[in-house]
Parts: structure tokens; sequence; C-alpha cells
């Protein structure tokens, strides 16, 4: 599974990473932040990570047994 | 989580940064700090130098020594300080409108005095810090806030003049390929001479809203969609080009740089450096 | 001290300028400077020093910036026309601290005007030509052996006050051919160093008790930020107000601070002076010959010589004022000088021009015709 981290004071709200998440696991609140909604859908491509021109989203995979 | 490696070429306490929300220039110096580390350049050792935009504001989230020169002249300070101290690597970060309009005579002399720069052109296409002017590379009939009815002058490629005026790599990529990008870039670093580098990044605010081509993550499916590989650009027949642009290395020369050249200069002068 | 050797003035600014530890310079050709950069592109690679022509005036004193940012003394040379060209990037080596020396081997303007002939019409363009708030330190040799020493002079005020200095040359002394003996060192003022670590939370513009900072040079492994934004200790970029007033503040007091210590003078005759003239440069030579022509008829005239034309001499100039019947400023100029005398003596006593501006230099007569039409004795 995947761990998001969102760096909020860094966030700027653009959407590019709901864009291009293949998922729709992301969305941007009415506050211009985003968060992980469907966590459980992420397939950890890391496209959000790589394309987010703010440095404010991490997903990192962790090992569902680790996890628990 | 893991820090990711590259956090530690930022300046923290500079972040966030003051670029608009969507825009590709992150992107770019993402991918810049990427190819430093897969380089392995020293932070002590790198040099980093913008002009004047909203692309030279770079520098100074950059945890290096940093120079945000003035309009245009970020490569003649950048030359002066290569070499004066040629152990520095010198990254020389730049716009559309700062080296190819107001510093358009130092770019095309940095390349062909082939001093060992990495030139990285952060190309909107138009001038973001001062609202959205048409710039040198502003395709034709775009709207902008100084062409009201449309730009009427062909653009400049930027690759197409450091090819010809010499320097020694030339290639571009996109905010979108930003591997792709961080690679050239990092192809430029390694080669010993002038190398430009074009990323072509997207600027929502003063040019996306303003020609309809909807937010930074609309204009990166463009650069998803158009940007087409070298190799496979010169299979496509003319008609199959319309709309879409190169992406890739296009030149890469052998010549000697201008320290090498001026180091025997010194030899026939006597001297010793 | 070397052997007598016959060079011009603008050889002997290269000399002095390798003599005073220069290892950069940067420049285009111009006339009437350009025997600068011929000297330093022989002399510099022979010592391993770097000379570039650069494509245009603007690049050049940009590269000078970057290598003095890298730890090079640095210079550059040029005339009115490169000078104009130049000013953005004099405002910004003076907000950024940046040592370095700039030549300007004055012309006659405006613009193109006549680049063979003598002027010294730059006086007012080196002090203001930028945009905005800042002092300028800017000095005028009038013989040969003296463009040498004031071109060391000026690569150590440029070290020590960490600002642009320029050496404000013209035609007559750039192109003035004249027996020296130079000599085999000179007093050098180093760089400056932090002396302050990372961790001890060194700042590379937080000023030492003199006003001025010891920026780390590029490559010392600080990771300085240097910027023409207006910017604070950090080096950063501030958009507050009390930070704006405080730099440029400091800017200023850091020279004006040390008072006439910079500001130097050359008075002949004027123990007993009841006139005086005033000049710089080549026309000091002729103001020099014309005074004693006056004294040899009896009149009591001194001169005084301004070698620091700017920060400008105010108190000598108001102390002269104080003893003399009047002041005769001798310029090639329409008037800049004058007006700066008339404002440094404040009425106290009258000033005259004596000014040219045809090509051609001022003579011993027409200023000695002056100073008689001054001391009321009509020529």
């Amino acid at each position: 599974m995947s761990v998001f981290t969102i760096r909020e004071e860094r966030c700027k709200g653009c959407g590019i990473c709901v864009t291009f998440c293949p998922k729709q696991v992301l969305e941007v609140d009415e506050l211009s932040k985003v968060h992980a909604v469907r966590k459980e859908d992420c397939i950890g491509c890391g496209q959000c990570e790589l394309l987010c021109p703010d440095f404010a989203i991490f997903v990192d995979k962790v090992d569902k047994e680790a996890a628990k | 989580m893991m820090e990711r490696s590259y956090e530690k070429y930022f300046r923290e306490n500079r972040l966030p940064h003051i670029w608009c929300p969507g825009c590709g220039n992150g992107l770019a110096m993402k991918a810049i700090v990427m190819a430093i580390e897969e380089k392995g350049l020293s932070q002590d050792e790198t040099v980093i130098v913008s002009g004047i935009g909203c692309s030279s504001r770079a520098s100074g989230y950059m945890d290096f020594d940093t120079l945000h020169t003035a309009h245009g002249r970020a490569i003649p300070f950048a030359t002066g300080i290569k070499l004066a101290n040629p152990k520095l690597h010198v990254i020389v970060i730049t716009g559309d409108g700062d080296c190819t309009a107001i510093g358009g005579n130092h770019f095309i002399h940095g390349c062909r005095r082939n001093v060992d720069l990495t030139v990285i052109m952060f190309n909107n296409e138009i001038y973001g810090m001062t609202g959205g002017q048409g710039s040198p590379t502003t395709p034709l009939g775009r709207l902008t806030t100084t062409a009201p009815y449309g730009t009427s002058v062909r653009p400049f490629d930027a690759c197409h003049i450091a090819m010809a005026a010499g320097a020694t790599y030339v290639a571009r990529s996109t905010a979108y390929h930003v591997r792709h990008l961080a690679k050239l870039i990092g192809e430029g670093i390694d080669n010993k001479g002038f190398s430009f580098i074009e990323a072509y990044v997207q600027c929502p605010t003063a040019y996306g809203r303003k020609n309809r081509l909807g937010d930074g993550g609309a204009m990166m499916k463009w650069m998803r969609d158009n940007a087409v590989q070298l190799s496979a650009w010169e299979k496509l027949p003319e008609e199959k080009r319309q709309g879409k642009f190169p992406i890739g290395c296009f030149l890469k020369r052998e010549a000697e740089d201008f320290n090498m050249a001026y180091n025997e200069l010194v030899n026939r002068a006597g001297g010793a450096r | 001290m070397s052997k007598a050797r016959l060079m011009q003035g603008n050889e002997a600014c290269a000399e002095g300028a390798i003599a005073a530890g220069v290892n950069f310079f940067a420049g285009y050709p111009i006339t009437p400077s350009t025997e600068i950069a011929e000297s330093m592109a022989r002399l510099l690679p022979k010592k391993g020093g770097t000379f570039l022509q650069m494509e245009d005036e603007i690049a050049s004193f940009g590269a000078v910036l970057g290598a003095s940012l890298a730890g090079a003394k640095a210079m550059d040379a040029t005339s009115g026309p490169g000078f104009s060209l130049k000013q953005e990037l004099i405002g910004y080596g003076a907000c950024a601290e940046i040592p370095c020396v700039l030549v300007d081997v004055q012309r006659v303007g405006p613009s193109t005007g006549q680049p063979t002939a003598p002027s010294q019409g730059d006086i007012m363009q080196v002090r203001w030509g930028t945009h905005g708030d800042h002092p300028v330190i800017a000095l005028s040799p009038w013989s040969v052996r003296e463009t040498f020493d004031l071109t060391v002079r000026a690569v150590n005020y440029s070290e020590r006050f960490r600002t642009p200095v320029i050496l404000l040359m013209d035609e007559m002394v750039g192109h003035l051919r004249e027996r020296v003996e130079l000599p085999d060192s000179v007093e050098i003022y180093p760089r400056r160093h932090p002396h302050q670590t990372r961790a001890e939370g060194y700042e590379p513009y937080n000023p030492d008790p003199d006003g001025v900072p010891d920026t780390a040079d590029f490559g010392q492994g600080y990771h300085i930020h240097v910027t023409g934004l207006i910017h604070d200790g950090t080096g950063f970029p501030s958009g507050s107000p009390t930070v704006t007033r405080d730099d440029i503040r400091r800017l200023h007091e850091k020279i004006s601070s040390v008072g006439e210590e910079i500001i130097h003078v050359e008075e002949s005759f004027l123990e007993d002076a009841k006139y005086a003239v005033v000049a710089i440069g080549g026309t000091a030579r002729t103001a020099y010959e014309a005074v004693r022509e006056a004294r040899a008829e009896g009149i009591p005239v001194g001169l005084l010589r301004l070698i620091t034309v700017w920060p400008f001499a105010d108190a000598a100039l108001h102390r002269l004022a104080e003893r003399v019947d009047g002041l005769l400023v001798a310029e090639l100029s329409y008037g800049q000088l004058v007006r700066e005398v008339e404002r440094a003596v404040h009425g106290k006593t009258e000033v005259r021009l004596c000014g040219k501006y045809d090509m051609t230099s001022l003579t011993p007569a027409e200023i000695l015709a002056d100073i008689k039409r001054m001391a009321g004795r009509d020529a």
C-alpha cells in the first residue's frame, strides 16, 4: 500500500497531481490543498510526486504486513 | 517518509517558492538538482547563476553559492566565475526573454566562446514576471498583453541558435518529461564546453489563461501529447509534424573548451596557471 | 625601483593593475582606452591571469563582477559611451558590494562625440549615472606615474570598501608618454574573508564594525546568495522598508564614515594665495603652469588639484573658500566640476568657470587670462 506525505505549506492546489493520477486517488479541497481521498486505489506509480512542481506530495510504497 | 535525496539541494527555509500554482519552473528546477545529484557535483563547488525573470528566481531556492544577476547578463557573470575559478561547476538558469532577447548577444557569444557552462533556459514563451508580454519565443498568433491582436513576429528556436552559434551540446525537453530533462541536463554537465538545454515549461497564469490553454495540468498534457523524441521526429513526414515539436539531444560535438584553449595561450606567453 | 621606462598613461594603468594583484580583465575595444586592454592582453597571460575580450561593454563588466565573486581581482576599462552602457551593472556592483575597478578614459561627448579628443565631461556621469542611491569612489590622475599609483589605490579601495571604484582618466593623461620609474612592489589590500563558519551563523552581508561585509568568495563552502535586489544580512531579498533604508544608508556610510581619509587633494602655491584654480587630471597640469606664470607676474594665486573626485572634497574647498577672494574652475566641459565647487563653497567666495569643449585642451595662456580677470588685472 501507499503512504502519502503532503506538505501543505508547499501545496498551492494547482491540481497537476490530480490530472496525472491514473486512479483518481487525489482531490484538491476548497482551501487549495491536495488530499489523498482514495488511498486504497493507489497503484504507487509516483506520477503525482514526480510531476509536482512544488515538492509538496510524496508517496511511499510500504509493505502491507509492516504497515499493520 | 524517507526524505527525498534531492531535497538537500534546496534551501528548505526559502520554500515554498514564489511561482504561481501550476507553473512548470519548479519541475525544471527539480530536474536540475536531480542531474546534479546524478553527476555527484559538490555543493561547495557548484555555482548557480541566473538572470532576471520568473525562471531566474530559482537560484535563491538552491543550496549552493548562487548568483541572481541583472536582466540578460547571467552568461557574462557565469563566464567570469568559471574563468576566475575553473574548478567550479557553473550552471546558468535563464528564461526565454532573459536569454534570447535582452541577453541574446551574450547567448550567441557564449556558444562561440565555448566556456564550460551548462545553461538551462526555462522557455515559457512569455514574460511572466511582468505579467504576460510577448517574448522572442512566443509562437505566431498567440495573445499577450503586448500583442492583444495576436503576435505577428516569427519566434526564435533557441536550440537552432545555439547549434548555429557553436554550442557543443544542445538539447530540449519539457516539464512533463522531468526525468528525461534531468538526463539531458546531466549530459550537459558532462560536456566540457558550452551546453544549452531548453526546458519547455508551462505558464498557466500569464500565458495559458489568455490563450485558453487550460491549467498547468492541461498544458503538461499538451507537452505529453505533442513532444516527439528526436528519433521519431526525424521519421515524421512534414505534414505530421504540424503542431508537434522534437525533444532530445540535438547536437553533441567535440571542441576545445575556452579554458583549455586559454591554458595553451598562457603557455605560449610563457606564463603558468 | 626598477629602471626608468617610457610609457603612456594607459600602459601605466595596466602596470598598476598588475602590481595591485589584478588577475582578471574583461573589456571591449573603445578609443581612447583601448591601450589598457591591449596592455592587459599582453601582460596577464604571462602572469597566468585571464584576459577576455567580450562581445560588448555590458558583458565585459558582467564578467568582471562574476570573476570578482569567484575570488579574482578584476578590472575593466572603457570610455564614455561604454561607461553609459555599463551603468546598470555598476549599480549592481554597488548594491551587491563587489570589489572591482572600472577605468573611464574620457572623450568628448555626448554620444559617439569626438572619440580621439580630450574631455572631462564624465565627472557627473561617473557619480550619478546609475539609477538609485549609492556612493561612488572616483580617482583622477594627472601624470603617467600617478596613473600607476591611483590604479593601485583604486584596486585597494575596491577591496577595502567592497565596491566598484572608478579610475577617471582623460585622453591627455591616457595618451601622454612620460619617463617613469615604477616600484617593484606595492602595498596590497587583501580580499576580506569570513571570520565565522556557517555553523556559527555567518551572514555574508552582515557588516563588520566599519560597515563593510566580509562576503565569502564563491567556492569557499558558504553557499551564499548574491542578488541586485535589496537584501538583508543573509544576502536574500527583503521587502522590508527598514531593511531597505538600512541597506542603502550603510552603502553610503561605509564610505562617508572614513571622512577625508580617502579624499586626496594636492595644494600648490596656496599658502599666501588670494585666488585659487581648481582642476583635475590633465587639465591640472595646464593649470599648474598657468599658476606659475601668474605668480611670475605677481598674482597671488595657487592650485587645488582634486585627486579624489568622488567623494567630493567639500571640506578642502570650504576651507579654501574661507580664505581666498575667488576660485577659477578649469575643466574640459561646458561646466560640471564648477557646479560641484559652487555647491561645496556655499557662496563663501566667487566661483568662475574656465571651460572648454572644442576637442582641444586648455592652454596655460587661456587659464592665465582667466586668472588675470579674476584678480582684476584684465589681460
